[in-house]
């Protein structure tokens, strides 16, 4: 099934279709990881997932400390969040998140301690229910970006049949660097979360994904991560051809195994399970010592930036006292991202804080911004070759204009997972994320209607 | 802080590549290039003048029928130059100028501003240009001059490589050299062989076009032109450099806004050129074919695009599940 070279590491089983060549500029790959200094307060937003967002349990004036439960939920797809320093909550308001939606958020002066919560210690974990039940405190989402609550996705039903456990290290956006750090840094606590994973949820295989273009990554992990196990079952390392977008989940099931994910499925439903590397490694740590996630590392970057860097900060920590930390800004920023360049968030301030599945900083001179005007589509299909799903962004445009709900329904507009190759790739600098996220909108209202 | 009120707010992706429209079309200008200076070799100083006209025409028709239209400008994207050089490339290098202007502007105005302008024509405004000139003035459209001879001043008139194999006059053929680097009559644009095949082989290079429709094209038309002449490879080369075959395949056929996007429509589409082309060639009373095959298949391009459209990422196919569900 697999075809493998001579270092033992495996290929991947389909390629990507499409995709586009982004320059990788991965300019902090050799900066190892740095803690920032306790930041004087931390904002932690009550909706740093997908799900239910989380309801505050402490009240103004409380005295916390680290890895103490703040908010939580009764909903099922939800993740609590947990202080992040020692300190006192100063104010619980409504605050705005870089996609724009309005949450609740705890404000928490540090008293710079970083206490511990007494009630912390590691979690008993002998069974999956365990397993499950303590991702669930841990408060883990997918780092990789989505933020995903973990503890759903360990919790597939047992007929889905999951063969494979995928650890997605690809990183396919440009400028981020920190799932490459965690692959270097924190090679063991990797492993050892891939064996517990494997055991405690009854997974024969694992695959470990990484792009090409991270030799270092795949130096490391072979020492320690690479074999073949008892049964025919394996932990095995595969190299994937740099191409953008690599690393989003249904192109990696794609790579990895070779299935195809039906639209309105998840990866489970080909017996598939995808964990970002930061996450396995973070579960490995929490079962050590049973410290919440109320940190995380973030790759600080881009062209308006002094010092790059990749660094450490506790969840909630201010954009602004980040990239102070990194020298600040050398030229004046004309557009800071929340995330990677092909599918971050542009923010509207300094004035944001960190949520768990925040992965860079990117801030851009105006050099660096792009500012062409749209104009009329020329049919060339840049788009359609590009489209990793098999689109056809112009035709999807088209009936967008002319809200041809049926058509865009039938053309597959929700599989769309606005990765933006086609935006990227178009000569007529054409919307066309905005485009789709539109044509999404409209089908959904239809549905709505009937 | 006063960087505040100064960030830029957009949507992702916050690169893109460096492609534009205008540097498409520059490429293409580019890739026409060695054609229209062998064309000055063979033909004389003339074949400028009917391409400045044909350029000029278009550029200033495409300005004046936007701004009638009350649409923005959209002479700087280049296209109209394109179409005013592939229309050029497509005439007889004695045509009268104002002919020639009129191709242009029926070109541009009536086939792709009427229609809404770039993207949006749906057939190769240059070709319909050649086509309604061919039927308003057909004498002076099929008056071919003999190559090389405007540097003695006797212009001679002679007939094109296919009209001779059409008529059995193949005694009077030039060799297979000469017609490789475009020394017969012909179209002023379409005799360089060496010189089409250079500029497609660039907008291959520069990814601007895919190889897939001129082989297949070429191929598909090689195949049957083999078969009806008895596997006679000489027949073939005389037939392929012979008519506008090549300058078809690589410039027009693959115009983006009348060619369907996704691979396997290009190459049905491929196929019904040469196919048309080679039945046109072969039992049609005209010695040439390649523009109406071209204008035929784009007329069918939209059907075309929506029998190939590609299945969204994980869709099985109905007949597939279907069988499954069966199992």
């Amino acid at each position: 099934m697999f075809s493998s070279k001579d270092d033992g590491v495996l290929n991947a089983v389909k390629e990507v279709r499409g995709g586009v060549n982004v320059s990788h500029c991965k300019n902090t790959a050799e900066c190892a990881t740095v803690r920032m200094p306790i930041p004087q307060q931390v904002v932690l937003s009550m909706q740093q997932h997908i799900g239910a967002p989380c309801i505050p349990c402490v009240k103004v004036g409380d005295t916390v400390s680290v890895g103490q439960k703040i908010g939580d939920s009764d909903k099922y797809v939800s993740a609590p969040v947990h202080a992040s320093v020692s300190g006192k909550v100063i104010k619980i308001g409504e605050i705005q998140l870089v996609n724009g939606a309005k949450a609740q958020a705890v404000t928490i002066e540090s008293d710079g301690e970083m206490r511990l919560f007494e009630g912390i210690e590691p979690p008993h974990v002998t069974n999956r229910e365990e397993l499950i039940k303590a991702v669930r405190e841990s408060g883990l989402v997918g780092l990789g970006g989505a933020g995903f609550p973990t503890h759903v996705k360990m919790n597939f039903p047992p007929d889905k049949n999951i063969d494979t456990l995928i650890i997605n290290a690809a990183e396919c956006e440009p400028f981020i660097t920190v799932d490459y750090r965690e692959c270097i840094e924190n090679s063991w606590d990797i492993l050892s979360g891939v064996y517990t994973v494997k055991e405690l949820l009854g997974i024969k295989n694992v695959i470990i994904a990484a792009e090409d273009n991270k030799p270092e990554a795949f130096n490391v992990l072979k020492r320690i991560a690479d074999k073949d196990l008892h049964e025919g079952n394996y932990v095995r390392l595969m190299k994937l051809k740099s191409k953008y977008p690599q690393g989003a989940e249904k192109i990696m099931v794609q790579s990895a195994t070779g299935r195809k994910v039906p639209p309105g499925k998840l990866p489970a439903d080909v017996g598939c399970m995808v964990m970002n590397v930061a996450s396995i490694a973070f579960v490995s740590r929490y079962l050590k010592s049973g410290k919440p996630l109320v940190s995380r590392s973030l790759t600080v970057d881009g062209s308006a930036i002094e010092r790059p860097k990749n660094v450490r900060v506790p969840i909630g920590t201010q954009f602004g006292q980040i990239i102070d930390f990194c020298g600040g800004f050398k030229e004046p920023p004309a557009k800071i991202l929340a995330g990677g360049p092909m599918m971050g968030f542009a923010v509207m301030s300094t004035d944001i804080h960190v949520l768990k599945q925040n992965n860079a900083i990117l801030a851009f001179n105006k050099n660096d911004v792009y500012s062409k005007p749209e104009n009329d589509c020329i049919r060339c299909g840049s788009c359609a070759a590009a489209c990793p799903m098999s689109l056809m962004p112009t035709l999807i445009e088209r009936y967008t204009k002319a809200r041809e709900v049926e058509r865009l329904q039938k053309i597959g507009v929700n599989v769309c997972m606005e990765c933006g190759s086609c935006a990227y790739s178009c000569p007529a600098s054409k919307p066309l994320v905005q485009v789709m996220r539109l044509a999404k909108s409209i089908v959904r209202e239809e549905l709505a209607k009937k | 802080m006063s960087v505040e009120n100064k960030l830029n707010i957009s949507a992702s992706p916050h690169v893109r590549s460096k492609t534009s429209s205008k540097r498409i079309m520059l490429d293409v200008i580019i890739a026409l290039v060695p054609a229209l200076i062998a064309a000055v070799f063979i033909f004389g100083y003339r074949v400028l003048a009917v391409t400045a006209t044909t350029v000029l025409t278009a550029v200033i028709a495409e300005y004046l029928s936007r701004k009638a239209m009350k649409r923005h400008n959209t002479i700087g994207d280049f296209s109209a130059v394109v179409t005013g050089v592939l229309l050029a490339f497509n005439l007889p290098v004695t045509i009268p100028l104002w002919m020639a202007a009129i191709g242009s502007v029926i070109a541009i105005v009536v086939v792709k501003q009427m229609f809404g302008g770039i993207g949006q024509n749906f057939v190769n405004p240059a070709l319909i240009g050649r086509i309604v000139l061919l039927s308003s003035f057909s004498t002076d459209m099929t008056c071919w001059t003999e190559p090389l001879k405007w540097r003695t001043g006797d212009a001679v008139t002679t007939a094109t490589p296919l009209a001779l194999m059409a008529a059995d006059k193949k005694d009077q053929l030039t060799g297979l050299a000469d017609m490789l680097l475009g020394v017969r009559a012909g179209c002023l644009g379409e005799t360089c062989a060496i010189a089409l095949i250079i500029g497609g082989v660039y907008l291959i290079i520069r990814k601007v076009i895919s190889p897939v429709i001129p082989l297949v094209y070429i191929g598909t038309f090689s195949v049957i032109t083999l078969i009806a002449g008895n596997g006679d490879f000489t027949y073939l080369a005389y037939q392929i450099m012979g008519g506008g075959l090549l300058l078809g395949a690589f410039f027009m056929a693959t115009d983006y806004a009348t060619c369907p996007i996704n691979f396997k429509g290009k190459i049905v589409y491929a196929i019904g050129c040469g196919l048309l082309t080679a039945v046109i060639r072969l039992f049609g009373s005209l010695p040439e074919g390649v523009s109406f095959s071209i204008i035929l298949m784009n007329i069918l391009t939209p059907h075309i695009e929506s029998l190939t459209t590609p299945k969204p990422f994980g869709t099985v196919k109905e007949k597939k599940a279907k069988k499954e569900a069966a199992e």
